[in-house]
């Protein structure tokens, strides 16, 4: 094998395929590549060793965009598939590519076992709360009321939260950025990387053709400082334009609220600060969705546990290997019982 | 223990030589009849007699006690000449209490013996079984030779010095009854001394309670009471090909002939499954064989079972998975995946009775239309079907030949009957047997995903990780001559064809079609496929030696078939397809060869009987 020696700085640049990049005009997906561009350039990850696997969806042409290994697969599998790839050579750096409906409908069941086995793998999923690529039916992470063709009346069935899924079914590592925050998105990808097992993000991206403007009441720029609060591990929990309002526990209860800094005898000292390794904590962040909460971003959670799953299978392969000494496929054969016929 | 044995054989009786012997156990599916039977083929092989046997149990692991649906049962049939099948009748059944009787008598020609564990026909059990009156006082078994003992009362009686409860006392009774059995056919005790040792080395108590069970029940038949009308017997050796044997089920064999293939293809195996009857036992085995380089991972659905082997083919492994036809159903749209991008898989396919849960602990092999017509789109694999337990292990490895060479998912069909059944098996040597080393393309001048070997067709396989190849592979069609995405209308129609052009030149990488039993040409041809084969076989060999005019074609190709199948089955009048299913491969020969094949059905669940296959010969023939 022919090993190359990068000579030169990979640049964003460098990390984008030849191939046209075919989303409709203005869709977030354009931002999020780009962030993911800037972030494994920022890492100088290389290229032959990286890997973008996806399931069905108009996120799921992610790969073909990637200069490094990619795998566009079948819808919602494309944690399954992984897991293999991972499991398989576990020195390749693979990012799975999810859209929500890929993620947490057809494939929901696939998402919850690499989490809670804890398959070192970016799990990325771009939350458009909508069916993109099949025109516009809602998604499982739709608002109630959604009206789409599949549902003209107005969606009945409650929403799934992504990132409170993801801590239920026992990720190590949940992070939650918008497409547009080029600052914020690859720095949340970075730290996703740098966290070895199940790192999921969920990130709000705009369906500019179907859900065109269904996160606007917290990425817009007017509203933006008091609906999203930016979490920062061992930072006090503050938001809103001043910086003046953040979160504390209700007096007595066991329960967020929304305060302002100087009103109501409320002091600075009063407001929690933010600790990625507290689980309960991360779920009370997470489960933020409405005014006047905002919505939390950044690092929710990251409590990397001691090895990842792929990890914790070669070594155990390994122990038995050792244990086996030199092995033999006729022994194997003769292992047991046999006898000689003359 | 050596000076028991040496007793024992001084005393030996007088033995009647028999050719060949079948014996059933039955009993409650808690009373351990699979492991008397298991036990007891072991060591009748270390004796040097040929053996197949039958393992048949209800899907519930504890059905309610004493209930006809709750019986378990295990036929091994040995004897001194080579044979095929588990026998079509037992000689012996060992009814370990009324159900069992009431479910197998009908199967025991008149004549036969009966070994009942008298202790067990309580007017409870016989109620449960449905017997009004105690068949071992009436005269329900009066056709029969009977040996009515109460195992249970002697069973305790055995163990008591050792002061176990009654539950655990009475759990020995199976091995009263392999004690009984061992005398009475003059086989070893050693082995299954040893074997007994071996299972419960934490619980020294139990085993030797099992041991003095075994001695106890081998010691009835020695002393008086079954001599006289009930002599013993032996069944000499087989006469076999030299060499080094050893009993193996399908299961065994699958498993090693996989990591073989794999060692010969120069990849790491891994292994996706999610349990399911009767295939789980394939992820047991190949869990066990990790030092040889194999990865098992227990997905969390049937999906993700294929699709994890997918990804591990992807990153460079040998992928496998494993399942039954409602596993490989859901399988369905990932072999679509593998197919298109062109990866090696192998799927064992372990068929049971369908359809839906059907009878999961029954044969059948009624996953042929699955197999090669099963899947949306033009997307032919390779199937190939294994036929003896023995040779499980090379159809494995040719399996795997083909999924490496042809950069393909094959199929591999094999059946519940072939898992569990055990054979004696002559065990190769491993260097004998061809590598085909896969060479994993390195070089990035003029490299693209979908470039093809000319001869084969294959597509090259670069593994993510090799620099300078990096490269997008996906379900979405891809141009000829590029590997980047196409809708284009001709490319798609190329695309089509090559895949199938590939997978259709296989036919020429494969043995031509032999003729397994009797001559090329002639007035019948009995066609079969899979576990059939020794029944099939056995039966055909019987009717050549009563002068009919019938041959016995095998296939183990299914697909793509060897090509000269259609032309050596125009030199027979008459076809006869008989299959465990509704008559399968019969279509796809019609179809494929306008021949006038005749369809024969065996949809029961339970492996064909020779003779029931000798009279359909006969019929055909002598019209």
């Amino acid at each position: 094998m022919n090993v190359e020696t990068p000579t030169a700085k990979l640049t964003p640049n460098d990390y984008a395929s030849d191939q046209e990049l075919r989303w409709c005009p203005g869709c977030g997906d354009y931002a999020i590549i780009k962030g993911v561009h800037k972030a494994l350039a920022d890492l100088q990850l290389p290229l032959e060793k990286t890997v973008f696997i996806s399931g069905i969806g108009c996120a799921a042409r992610f790969p073909y965009y990637m200069a490094t290994y990619g795998f566009h697969t079948i819808h919602g599998r494309a944690p399954a598939i992984a897991t293999g790839t991972k499991l398989a050579n576990p020195e390749l750096d693979i990012w799975v590519v999810m859209g929500d409906g890929d993620c947490l409908s057809i494939g929901g069941n696939h998402t919850l076992h690499a989490i809670r086995r804890n398959v070192d793998l970016q799990l990325l999923m771009f939350n458009n709360e909508i069916y993109g690529l099949t025109k516009g039916q809602y998604s499982p992470t739709s608002k109630v009321g959604t009206r789409s063709p599949s549902t003209p009346q107005g969606s009945i069935d409650s929403p799934v939260n992504a990132c409170v899924f993801a801590l239920g079914a026992g990720a190590r590592f949940v992070a939650r950025t918008v497409d547009t925050n080029l600052k914020h998105l690859p720095e949340v990808l970075k730290a996703a990387h740098a966290h070895k097992g199940a790192s999921f993000v969920e990130i709000l991206q705009n369906c500019i053709v179907y859900n065109d403007g269904v996160f606007n009441d917290v990425t817009d720029k007017a509203v933006a400082a008091d609906r999203q609060i930016m979490v920062e591990h061992g930072k006090p929990l503050v938001f809103g334009k001043d910086g003046k309002k953040g979160l504390r526990l209700k007096p007595g209860l066991f329960e967020l609220e929304v305060v302002t800094i100087g009103e109501n005898g409320v002091t600075e000292k009063d407001i929690l600060v933010h600790d990625q390794k507290n689980k309960i904590l991360a779920t009370m962040l997470a489960s933020m969705e409405d005014a006047p909460f905002p919505v939390a971003m950044g690092v929710l959670y990251c409590n990397p546990a001691e090895i990842s799953y792929e990890a914790a299978v070669w070594k155990q392969n390994a122990e038995i290997a050792a244990k086996a000494g030199e092995v033999d496929l006729n022994k194997m054969l003769r292992r047991g019982n046999t006898w000689t016929a003359t | 223990m050596a000076t028991k044995l040496a007793e024992s054989e001084r005393s030996e009786p007088r033995r009647r030589s028999l050719d060949s012997v079948v014996i059933r156990f039955a009993g409650d599916s808690g009373d351990g009849m699979q492991l008397t039977g298991t036990q007891f083929t072991q060591i009748t092989a270390l004796m040097g007699n040929d053996i197949a046997t039958f393992p048949d149990f209800p899907a519930e692991i504890r059905a309610p006690a004493g209930t006809t649906f709750g019986v378990s049962a295990f036929q091994i049939n040995f004897a001194s000449y080579d044979i095929m099948t588990p026998g079509d009748a037992p000689d012996v059944l060992v009814a370990m209490n009324p159900a069992a009787l009431k479910v197998h008598l009908k199967d025991v020609p008149k004549g036969g013996t009966v070994v009942c564990n008298a202790g067990a026909f309580n007017e409870r059990n016989l109620q449960k079984a449905g017997y009004k009156a105690n068949p071992l006082e009436d005269n329900t078994l009066s056709d029969y030779r009977v040996i009515a003992v109460d195992m249970s009362k002697l069973t305790l009686k055995a163990v008591e010095p050792l002061g176990l409860n009654q539950r655990d006392g009475l759990r020995c009774k199976n091995v009263w009854a392999l004690g009984l059995m061992l005398w009475m056919y003059g086989r070893d005790r050693e082995p299954a001394v040893k074997w007994i040792r071996g299972r419960f080395t934490k619980e020294p108590k139990i085993a030797e309670a099992n041991i003095a069970a075994l001695n106890a029940g081998h010691a009835y038949g020695e002393t008086a009471e079954l001599s006289g009308s009930m002599a013993a017997f032996e069944v000499p050796k087989a006469k076999s090909v030299p060499g080094v044997y050893r009993a193996v089920t399908g299961t065994e064999a699958i498993a090693w002939g996989l990591v073989v293939g794999a060692k010969k293809a120069g990849l790491k195996l891994f292994l996706g499954s999610y349990p399911i009857t009767p295939a789980s036992a394939l992820l047991h085995t190949l869990a066990n064989l990790k030092p040889y380089g194999v990865t098992t991972f227990q997905a969390e659905d049937e999906i993700s079972a294929v699709c994890s082997a997918i990804g591990a083919s992807y990153a460079g492994q040998l992928g496998i998975t494993s399942s039954s036809g409602p596993g490989v159903a859901l399988k369905t749209e990932a072999l679509g995946l593998a197919f298109a991008t062109e990866l090696p898989l192998i799927v064992v396919n372990n068929q049971r009775g369908g359809p839906s849960t059907g009878l999961p602990t029954k044969t059948e092999q009624s996953d042929l239309y699955q197999a090669v017509f099963g899947r949306n789109a033009d997307t032919p694999l390779p199937v190939v079907a294994t036929c003896t337990a023995g040779d499980c292990f090379y159809t494995a490895i040719e399996a795997v030949r083909l999924a490496v060479k042809y950069m393909t998912p094959v199929i591999l069909l094999t059946d519940g009957y072939l898992a569990n059944a055990a054979e004696p098996w002559l065990i190769p040597n491993v260097d004998d047997i061809p590598d085909f080393p896969v060479k994993f393309r390195t070089d990035p001048e003029g490299f693209h995903p979908y470039l093809r070997d000319e001869k084969t067709l294959a597509r090259n396989w670069a593994i993510p990780g090799t620099p300078g190849l990096m490269h997008r592979i996906g379900g979405i069609e891809k141009d000829y001559d590029t590997g980047h995405i196409s809708y284009e209308a001709d490319n798609h129609h190329r695309m089509t064809k090559v895949r199938a052009e590939k997978v259709a030149n296989i036919a020429n990488d494969i043995p031509l079609q032999t003729v397994a039993h009797g001559a090329e040409r002639g007035k019948l041809a009995v066609v079969g496929w899979g576990s059939t084969f020794g029944a099939i076989n056995q039966a055909v060999r019987r009717s050549r030696e009563k002068g009919l005019d019938v041959s016995h074609i095998h296939i183990r190709h299914i697909f793509p078939l060897p090509k000269n199948l259609g032309q050596m089955l125009k030199g027979y009048d008459k076809v006869l397809v008989p299959e465990m299913n509704n008559g399968q491969l019969v279509t796809l020969l019609r179809a494929t060869y306008l021949v006038n094949a005749e369809s024969m059905t065996q949809i029961s669940g339970q492996p064909y009987k020779v003779s029931d296959l000798e009279e359909a010969i006969r019929t055909r023939v002598e019209k």
